[in-house]
């Protein structure tokens, strides 16, 4: 099981780490925050193999993935 | 609490970056962050910054930095490494800076072989300051300064770093890379990895160009912006390896 | 001990007698000799020599040595100079330490490479944008350029900040015999570097030391601005320095400095010889300025001379010296024509007739 966190102090919802997830799991949350963005999240943690896809292509290091 | 596979590199400030949505700086600063965590170096880097969309940078280097004049990161990172010949000096410059006004410190110091490591983001465009036309930008590609698009009987061809420096001596390492999908983004931190290897070395002057994105002043999507990496901008700079040497 | 040197070879030698460890720099006639002396002798003294590809290089490798808190400089002439004002004025702003030596020439222009004294206000008031100044100290003997190439380091580093030293083509080519004053130990006044200069990495407490002079919020660069400016009302307080000769009741006073300050002191003989009581006040910083001591000095004068090898830009200083208390008059030759005693004389003479 892998944990994909997005941290919502840094995530802008560019959404490149959408584009890039293999399995397709990675998408917008639909909430605003207060600086008016959309961020993302990893929409079925249960299907994420652990790939890092998303991580590194996160142009604000927004990502952070732990495997249990 | 299982393991981290991923981490923030520590290489940046806990703070979120001024750049736009799915800018590059950023990811280019993160990729060199990891580089010099994983070579075990932060605790004798510097960062060198320039001026562009990377000025305020000193808000998030995470080490001891200093923000030059634009144009002249080379030179004075010339004489940082002077004083601190053990530091370990990460310049990162945009188009206009390194090829523009700061061409001559560029090429000077590269033909020194200053003991220095250049990353080199080249986004077509003169970002900070509102999309202007810079010397990399496409021929038909359109700015502010070249609303109809680059003609290049009035404005110039794209310039080419990669191979202007490559004809120099001194230059140990001179690659382009790319970051818009996953195994190029791997390739760049490779060649990162081996250009700071280069200056732990002290075997001299490393140049790394990454193809970079400018969403807000292409007036692309972050998604598009990579696409025209891809598709347009690869075919004017031709990614590769133009020296690579001991 | 005492040698005899070329003005530009002992100024670099009194410059790594005094601790400099690097020097970037670019030929340019009158000071071709201080890069050249620099390349062996300071590499010699384990020091760094990098010839750069232009003053603007060389102004930013000062930059990059001096944000790591080392004493580092460079010499140019005047056109030189004037490419170097943005790396001085951010030398001003990111508050980094460094000596600048210019040897002057005739200008405007590519002017002349004989001597002059034309960049006066380059120096004094800057090329630079914003509100800064440049320290500058201003000899007019060997022994004294190599005196105040030394202090010019110690005065950077005190009030951390880029310091000048102006010759003319004549003092920097000409041979004197100097004695050198060797190994000489910073002011212990000066503040640890360690306490704000770039090293690597981070300190022990996990802070990093940055040098930039961006501001994105205006109140933060109002303030930094404010603080500045304090450091200079300082430096006005505590650096001031000049000579002043003979002027208790003197019927003329001669403000030069530099060569010109040299010939005057014939003139000052010739004014014994024929019954005309003529002194001098030569100011050796010319920022910042002597305006009180200049004006306390020629409370007796009849008239005052100013005399320089350039166009009425000392003249302004002496005028907010002397606020229309004295009737002033002017001498100068330019571009490298020597400044004669006799002239300068004959100009004391007319003022003193004139002032009656």
């Amino acid at each position: 099981m892998f944990i994909v966190k997005v941290n919502p102090d840094y995530c802008k919802g560019c959404g490149l780490c959408i584009d890039l997830c293999p399995k397709h799991i990675m998408a917008m949350t639909g909430k605003i925050n207060d600086k008016g963005m959309d961020l993302a999240e990893c929409a079925k943690p249960e299907d994420c193999i652990g790939c890092k896809s998303c991580a590194m292509t996160c142009p604000d290091a927004a990502i952070t993935i732990e495997k249990q | 609490m299982g393991e981290m596979i991923y981490k923030r590199t520590d290489f940046l400030k806990a703070r979120p970056t001024h750049y736009c949505p799915g800018c590059t700086h950023g990811l280019e600063h993160k990729l060199v962050g990891e580089v010099l965590e994983e070579l075990g170096v932060i605790d004798r880097s510097i960062m060198v910054i320039s001026v562009g969309c990377s000025a305020p940078a000193y808000d998030y280097a995470n080490v001891d930095n200093i923000a030059c004049l634009h144009g002249r990161a080379p030179a004075t990172a010339t004489g940082v490494k002077a004083a601190l010949p053990d530091s370990i000096v990460y310049l990162h410059q945009g188009d206009g800076d390194l090829l523009s006004i700061g061409l001559d410190e560029t090429i000077s110091a590269a033909g020194r072989g200053e003991n220095i490591t250049v990353v080199f983001a080249n986004n077509n465009i003169y970002g900070m300051t509102g999309g202007q036309m810079a010397a990399t930008t496409l021929i038909g590609q359109k700015a502010t300064t070249c609303p109809a698009g680059r003609d290049p009987h009035l404005d110039g061809y794209p310039m080419k770093a990669c191979e202007m420096i490559a004809t120099l001596t001194a230059p140990k390492l001179v690659a382009r890379t790319a970051l818009y999908d996953i195994p190029h983004i791997i390739q760049t931190k490779k060649i990162l990895k081996k250009a700071f290897q280069n200056q732990i070395d002290k075997k001299g002057y490393s140049f790394v160009e990454i193809l970079s994105t400018c969403p807000t002043n292409w007036h692309m999507s972050p998604q598009a912006s990579m696409e025209h990496v891809k598709n347009e901008m690869e075919e004017v700079y031709p990614l590769g390896i133009f020296k690579d040497e001991d | 001990m005492k040698k005899l040197m070329k003005g530009n070879e002992a100024i670099a030698e009194a410059a790594i007698q005094a601790g400099c460890k690097c020097y970037f720099g670019y030929p340019i006639t009158p000071q071709n000799e201080v890069p050249e002396y620099m390349s062996w002798r300071l590499r010699e003294m384990g020091g760094v020599f990098k010839q750069a590809e232009s003053e603007v290089a060389s102004v930013n490798m000062v930059y990059g040595a001096g944000a790591a808190g080392v004493r580092a400089m460079t010499s140019s002439s005047g056109l030189g100079i004037a490419l170097m004002q943005e790396g001085i004025t951010n030398l001003a702003s990111t508050q980094v330490p460094a000596v600048f030596l210019n040897v002057m020439r005739g200008g405007p222009g590519l002017g002349t490479i004989q001597a002059s004294q034309a960049d006066y206000n380059q120096m004094t008031r800057g090329g630079g944008n914003g509100d800064y100044y440049l320290p500058t100290y201003a000899p007019s003997t060997l022994q004294e350029a190599c005196d105040l190439i030394q202090k010019a380091f110690d005065t950077a580093f005190k009030y951390r900040t880029p310091v000048g030293v102006m010759v003319d083509a004549t003092i920097g080519n000409m041979m004197e015999s100097v004695d050198i004053k060797e190994n000489v130990q910073p002011d212990p006044s000066i503040p640890d570097v360690n306490e704000w200069c770039i090293r690597g990495g981070r300190r022990e407490d996990g802070s990093v030391h940055r040098i930039k002079g961006l501001f994105n919020v205006p109140e933060e660069c109002e303030a930094f601005n404010e603080e500045l400016a304090k450091k200079y009302d300082k430096i006005r307080e505590n650096e001031v320095m000049v000579d002043i000769k003979d002027c208790e009741g003197a019927d003329v006073v001669i403000v030069a400095y530099g060569t010109t300050a040299r010939i005057a002191k014939q003139t000052m003989k010739l004014g014994k010889e024929n019954g005309l009581k003529i002194g001098m006040v030569r100011p050796q910083t010319v920022w910042p300025f002597p305006y009180d001591e200049l004006r306390e000095a020629c409370r007796d004068a009849k008239g005052v001379l100013c005399a320089e090898m350039a166009i009425d830009q000392l003249l302004q200083d002496v005028k907010l010296a002397l606020e229309g208390t004295k009737p002033i008059a002017t001498y100068h030759r330019l571009s490298g024509v020597m400044p004669s005693a006799n002239d300068m004389y004959d100009a004391c003479v007319k003022l003193a007739k004139e002032a009656k």
